[in-house]
């Protein structure tokens, strides 16, 4: 059954005025047009047949609008469905309600004018370096010669160049997670998915991971999403936060970022990202999804 | 061996020297064979150990070269069956693994079957293939198949479904086609495992070459190895199973062989550990 049309959901609906507020007040980049438009977008998983089945609600009436050039971040905790939103942007899992366009055109199938990074670098064992950037190209049937230039400058750009024909085994978590960010650019695609890129990495290969990602993106101005459970990383990162609650899958508020890029380890002492900081860990502790003693400040947690 | 990678990689015209590197890394191993060898020619001697119990290595050498040519004769014979049969096993899972790996109905239809088919002793099965197929070739042929397909067929479906869920995500977000996903992903990714199999399925198919001879035959080594050990022939079935155990190890490095070149990367990434078999 839909979801949507249970009762208490139903007026969860009508109120999720977010949005709304944040094109409102976006201030200059608001003239910048839609490009990733999500309309009540709802996800429910079912587990086993008939009378048995189970239903999960992944997610439940999501409204979101991805300015073009926009770095958005998601943030939120494990299993509040944000993994699952951006498959259903990307066209991987299709939504079990609501309107989900890309570019102008509805999505009904896996997208390919993008780039997408996941948690594990998912890299080809078989390939070096270079040839893992380029399967990129030989999967859409292009000939990857054209590109070797390209794919060795952006290896440059994030200090693979002498690396170029090591296979992965040979490399460390962070540089395996750089390459696969240079294979999700390397087609220059609009529009660049990444689900917690930099969960997997140590605290120090992040922090450095951060601040070439935002290099990267400022030279290419793409629209990103940016999915972490890591408020900082969010804060730090995106020109809008997006903060979601456990399941199921909700948008519970939106920030606007406005701290000069680029963001460097200052940033963190920038009054901006004290407050929004602040105001996201308190939303997870009114929200049970962390269970502070009475400090809410922002912590990585992982630090070691 | 993570220590390895950050190292130069090695260069040049040195040939030689990884060969002398090779020997030197398996001298103590060729010691001590040979020790052991030495061992027991000098304590068959010193004990008087009768000969149709024990022989000593220079008599099973000896023997084995007065009758050379008999007993190569029968082991091209072994050969070709192991071979033959092998090759059959490795033409008809592979494929039949690709099926099962992509297709829903033979997965559910087909692949419990094998698995089921799998645990009968295979061996018993040899007398059944001589009452089917006569005293020939084909028996053996079909045991040495029977053998040899099922470890190739499991490890091959396992190969070919090993391929991890968000790779193929990427890949559908490349917009290519499923051959094409096939082809750059899926089967490089289920080459080490089929590798896997395939060396069971090699070093089972010489076993089942022999066993097969056993039941019914008038030729090959499993035929000679009975009629030596009828006559008390000792030094001649120890001849037999030596020269049994370089087939087995021949094919089985022909397979590793072209596994090395096959996925140099896997074999690579597995450093040391693949050199114990050696």
């Amino acid at each position: 059954m839909d979801p949507r049309l249970r009762g208490e959901d139903g007026i969860r609906v009508m109120l999720s005025v977010a949005p709304l507020v944040a094109r409102a007040d976006a201030g200059a980049a608001a003239v910048r047009p839609v490009y990733v438009d999500l309309k009540g977008v709802a996800k429910t998983f079912r587990r086993g047949h008939g009378a048995a089945a189970r239903e999960t609600h992944a997610l439940e009436a999501i409204d979101l609008a991805i300015r073009e050039g926009e770095f958005l971040a998601i943030v939120g905790p494990s299993g509040c469905g944000k993994s699952t939103l951006l498959r259903i942007i990307a066209g991987l899992h299709p939504a079990s309600a609501g309107e989900v366009a890309v570019g102008g055109a509805r999505v009904a199938g896996p997208q390919t004018n993008l780039g997408i990074v996941f948690q594990s670098p998912v890299l080809l064992e078989w390939r070096n370096v270079l040839d893992n950037v380029l399967v990129q190209l030989e999967l859409r049937g292009i000939d990857p010669r054209a590109y070797r230039e390209r794919a060795m400058q952006l290896l440059a750009q994030v200090g693979l160049a002498e690396f170029a024909d090591r296979h992965p085994h040979e490399l460390s978590g962070g540089m395996r997670q750089r390459v696969a960010i240079v294979r999700a650019l390397i087609h220059d695609a609009p529009l660049l998915l990444m689900d917690e890129p930099f969960g997997a990495l140590d605290a120090l290969t992040r922090e450095q991971m951060r601040l070439d990602l935002e290099a990267l993106w400022m030279a290419s101005k793409k629209t990103v999403l940016f999915i972490t459970h890591s408020i900082d990383e969010a804060v730090l990162l995106a020109d809008r936060v997006v903060v979601m609650s456990p399941r199921p899958g909700r948008i519970e508020r939106e920030f606007e970022v406005d701290i000069p890029r680029p963001r460097g380890l200052e940033a963190r002492r920038h009054p901006a990202f004290v407050r929004i900081a602040e105001e996201i860990t308190n939303i997870f502790l009114a929200r049970g999804v962390l269970h502070g003693a009475g400090r809410a400040a922002p912590s990585e947690g992982d630090d070691t | 061996m993570s220590g390895a990678a950050t190292l130069p990689r090695p260069r040049g015209p040195s040939r030689a020297a990884a060969l002398l590197g090779w020997l030197r890394k398996r001298a103590g191993a060729m010691l001590v064979f040979a020790a052991l060898i030495v061992l027991w020619e000098v304590a068959v001697r010193a004990f008087g150990v009768k000969e149709y119990l024990l022989p000593p290595p220079s008599k099973v050498w000896v023997e084995f070269w007065k009758r050379h040519e008999i007993v190569m004769g029968g082991a091209w014979v072994t050969t070709q069956e192991i071979l033959a049969g092998y090759a059959l096993a490795v033409v008809v899972s592979i494929p039949l693994a690709l099926t099962i790996a992509y297709s829903r109905f033979m997965e559910q239809s087909v692949y419990p079957v094998i698995v089921f088919l799998q645990i009968i002793p295979k061996i018993a099965i040899a007398p059944l293939f001589i009452i089917w197929f006569g005293f020939g070739f084909t028996p053996k042929l079909l045991l040495v198949f029977l053998l040899s397909f099922f470890p190739i067929v499991v490890a091959s479906i396992a190969g070919f479904k090993s391929a991890d869920r968000d790779v193929m995500d990427f890949a559908r977000t490349t917009g290519a086609s499923s051959l094409r996903m096939f082809l750059k992903i899926s089967l490089p990714q289920a080459l080490p495992q089929i590798f896997t199999g395939l060396k069971v399925g090699a070093a089972l198919a010489a076993t089942a070459a022999v066993v097969a001879e056993f039941v019914a035959s008038d030729k090959g080594l499993g035929y000679l190895l009975l009629q030596y050990n009828g006559q008390l022939d000792t030094p001649m079935v120890f001849a037999i199973i030596v020269l049994l155990s370089l087939i087995g190890l021949a094919v089985y490095y022909a397979v590793e062989v072209i596994e090395r070149i096959a996925i140099p990367w896997h074999v690579s990434q597995q450093g040391g550990a693949q050199d114990v078999a050696l």
